[in-house]
């Protein structure tokens, strides 16, 4: 319904109307503009849809494409060739009449290997990318919202009681364990309490309340702890520690990479929180809660958006470094660095086998990064005029 | 006042606690506003009025800023001693704000509609569909032509004026009776701020609630308010209903900001400013804070704190000497500036 008042009429007799553009229309036609970007994009979901392709034709029962069956009269043919249909049983005969990446040295096809392992570097990516995404912006945004909020000497207190009265509880002392938690809880939860009443001085719990560090600066301390390890020698001591599986690895990857999606979101944080909309929402009666999480987040997720794409592919390259080294998903189970591993030993006899799975890295770690840069020029405002 | 009292805040003090210097943003300010009614609060940039306002709502960022003593009385109730959870009740439902900059006041990722819609969700219990109408009604009342299609629109496509239209509908949302409006015509162009203050009284009068005005420009305040309070330096130095303050202005500080209005100058000649500069909220001068910029200083002004006296009825001004002068007949009489003009110069 429109006011009829209140329309402008065009000289051949149209109504004007404002030009309705969303925010995401108008991202798109920036993003549009970055030729290699948008090859990123369209190789990110070619990748997608063949992961999910490989994990419904290489699993179950009776696979399309078998991933572990062992020909080993058809080993090391090259890539687009014809099986020999007299060396095979029936039943191994491959589906697709075809090995389009040719076979291994113990005859799998490795084109349902690749498959395989396609669906394991997506969700190692996108697994441990999101874990990393998750602790990043808690702490991250725990450090830009309530940063300057003081850890008071009561505070620092009651964890280390709790993390003893935990190792105790552990070891054999159960009771005394027990009492020490029940001390330490009570202890940190307490303190905010007594803070609120900080205008009656009360002198027996006045150490308590001596404020020793800043939630910013332990938090900003961790991350730049973490930040001094080799993340890569960290992950392979911790992966010799654990018993090798996939979910380890995604779980160690997610939680040696969030440093910097903390970094991103804190740093927004910190200018979000001073703007007028925040201070306007909050003068409105809106809580801490649904200003942190409706209003500061998506302010704030576009850098954390680019750095996990860049994670990804990051994470990808990892795990393929670790399956490489032969600390990664354990073998039977295909994935593409230890298809590169097996296949360095026949570099010469077979080149497919390195070829293959280097190049399907190769593309998608460069595919992830361009479609990265590529958000990251179009979500950036100060880019936008040079593009 | 005769009127039932909305608001009352005595004796305010907010302090900075910098790193070995104690800023004295507010410094014992009392104010009153009764229900329906528009007070206006002026000064200079920095004098301590943002502060006072963003005390009310319990908003002063509070390591830095304390509130060291005082009262706010809302309704009866001391608000100071509300807990969080009450404070969030107040905000938006009884006392709420429109800030200075519209365009940076409003959040770039939601729609209109959903930030209004947020604020009447956040206070009643209402369903989604009914929460659309009374938006889309707002901004009817606002005066933001073909509702129905804006409340879908960023903020990003809506002009300045109209942002600011959205951040009134966003305050009203919920009927408040006390609206606080942050130098709301500040960063608009001349017209559209006309049209904002026209908004601004038709809404006060329609739905009856009062508005707490701040604002260094002293043509708005000429223009909508029925009181003013003038503030220098973190105290109040001079109250009265508009025409009183301006027809007759008590207080050096009052007199030379009407002198300083472009109004009152004669052509070709400099326009008249108050020598010297505002003190650091730091380091205030002892006795009167003004006394260093006053062409009335006595030696008594250096030592001692000026109290609030009773010029006329409801007119009252922070300054002995004055007061002394009147009563003999010695003020002079140029200090007198016409009301019309100073209301022509917050049109032009």
């Amino acid at each position: 319904m429109k006011d009829p008042e209140k329309t402008i009429l065009t000289p051949d007799g149209g109504v004007l109307e404002a030009p309705k553009r969303s925010m995401f229309y108008m991202f798109w036609r920036l993003f549009r503009k970055n030729r290699t970007a948008v090859a990123g994009m369209l190789i990110f979901f070619v990748f997608f849809v063949v992961a999910v392709a490989g994990v419904l034709l290489t699993t179950g029962s009776e696979p399309v494409l078998d991933p572990s069956m062992v020909r080993l009269q058809e080993k090391l043919r090259p890539p687009f060739s014809k099986p020999l249909y007299e060396n095979l049983r029936p039943d191994e005969i491959p589906r697709l009449g075809i090995y389009i990446l040719g076979t291994d040295e113990l005859g799998r096809d490795v084109f349902a290997r690749m498959l395989q392992g396609a669906w394991v570097s997506l969700t190692v990516g996108f697994v441990a990318v999101g874990i990393s995404v998750i602790i990043g912006v808690i702490l991250g945004g725990w450090a830009g919202y309530y940063g300057s909020n003081k850890i008071t000497a009561g505070h620092v207190l009651g964890i280390f009681l709790i993390v003893l009265g935990t190792v105790w509880l552990f070891t054999d002392q159960m009771v005394s364990g027990i009492v020490l938690l029940l001390i330490g809880i009570f202890l940190t939860g307490f303190i905010g309490k007594i803070n609120k009443q900080s205008g009656k001085k009360n002198s027996g719990k006045g150490f308590l309340l001596f404020p020793v560090l800043s939630i910013d600066g332990v938090i900003t301390g961790l991350i730049d702890i973490m930040l001094c390890f080799p993340s890569f020698f960290l992950i392979l001591t911790v992966v010799a520690l654990l018993p090798s599986s996939i979910y380890n690895i995604m779980i160690i990857i997610g939680l040696t990479s969030w440093m910097g999606a903390a970094r991103f979101v804190r740093a927004e944080f910190l200018t979000l929180r001073e703007m007028d909309f925040i201070t306007a929402s909050r003068a409105l009666g809106v809580s801490d809660g649904r200003i942190i999480f409706l209003h500061m987040i998506p302010n704030a997720i576009a850098p954390v958006l680019v750095s996990a794409t860049i994670g990804i592919a990051s994470a990808i390259l990892t795990e393929a470094g670790l399956s490489f080294l032969g600390f990664g998903v354990p073998p039977p189970y295909a994935t593409w660095g230890n298809i590169l591993s097996n296949g360095k030993n026949f570099l010469f006899d077979a080149p497919w086998l390195t070829f293959v799975p280097g190049i399907a890295i190769l593309i998608v770690v460069l595919a992830f990064n361009l479609f990265g840069e590529g958000l990251r020029d179009a979500l950036n405002p100060k880019l936008r005029e040079r593009l | 006042m005769e009127k039932d009292l909305l608001l009352s805040v005595n004796n305010l003090k907010v302090y900075f606690h910098g790193e070995e210097t104690i800023s004295k943003a507010v410094d014992g300010v009392s104010y009153e506003v009764a229900k329906g009614e528009i007070v206006s609060l002026v000064g200079e940039s920095g004098c301590g009025k943002t502060v006072s306002a963003l005390s009310l709502l319990g908003l002063v960022p509070c390591p830095p800023g304390k509130i060291e003593d005082g009262e706010i009385l809302f309704r009866g109730k001391n608000l100071l001693n509300f807990s969080e959870q009450q404070m969030q009740k107040v905000r938006g439902r009884e006392i709420s704000m429109v800030f200075q900059e519209p365009m940076t006041s409003l959040n770039p990722v939601f729609t209109i509609g959903d930030q209004i819609q947020e604020v009447i969700l956040n206070h009643e219990k209402v369903v989604k569909k009914n929460a659309l109408k009374r938006t889309i009604t707002l901004l009817k009342d606002v005066g933001i032509p073909s509702p129905e299609d804006r409340v879908n629109d960023y903020p990003h496509l809506l002009s300045g004026g109209q942002r600011q239209r959205v951040m009134i509908a966003m305050a009203l949302a919920c009927g408040p009776d006390l609206v606080i409006a942050d130098e709301p015509t500040t960063a608009l162009d001349v017209t559209v701020q006309a049209q904002i203050l026209q908004l601004f009284r038709e809404l006060q009068q329609k739905r009856n609630m009062a508005v707490l005005l701040i604002t260094h420009n002293l043509g708005v305040v000429a223009e909508i308010a029925e009181r003013i309070y003038v503030m220098y330096a973190g105290i109040i130095v001079e109250t009265g209903t508009v025409k009183q303050v301006f027809k007759d202005p008590f207080h050096p500080y009052t007199m030379g900001l009407l002198a300083a209005l472009p109004g009152h100058s004669k052509k070709g000649k400099p326009l008249y400013s108050i020598p010297g500069n505002v003190p650091d909220s730091a380091y205030k001068p002892d006795g009167c804070p003004f006394n260093p910029r006053c062409p009335y200083v006595q030696d008594e002004c250096k030592i001692k704190f000026p109290d609030m006296v009773d010029f006329k009825a409801g007119h009252q001004a922070r300054c002995p000497i004055t007061y002394r002068l009147w009563e003999n007949q010695e003020l002079p009489k140029n200090r007198h500036f016409g009301f019309e003009n100073v209301k022509r110069a917050g049109q032009a």
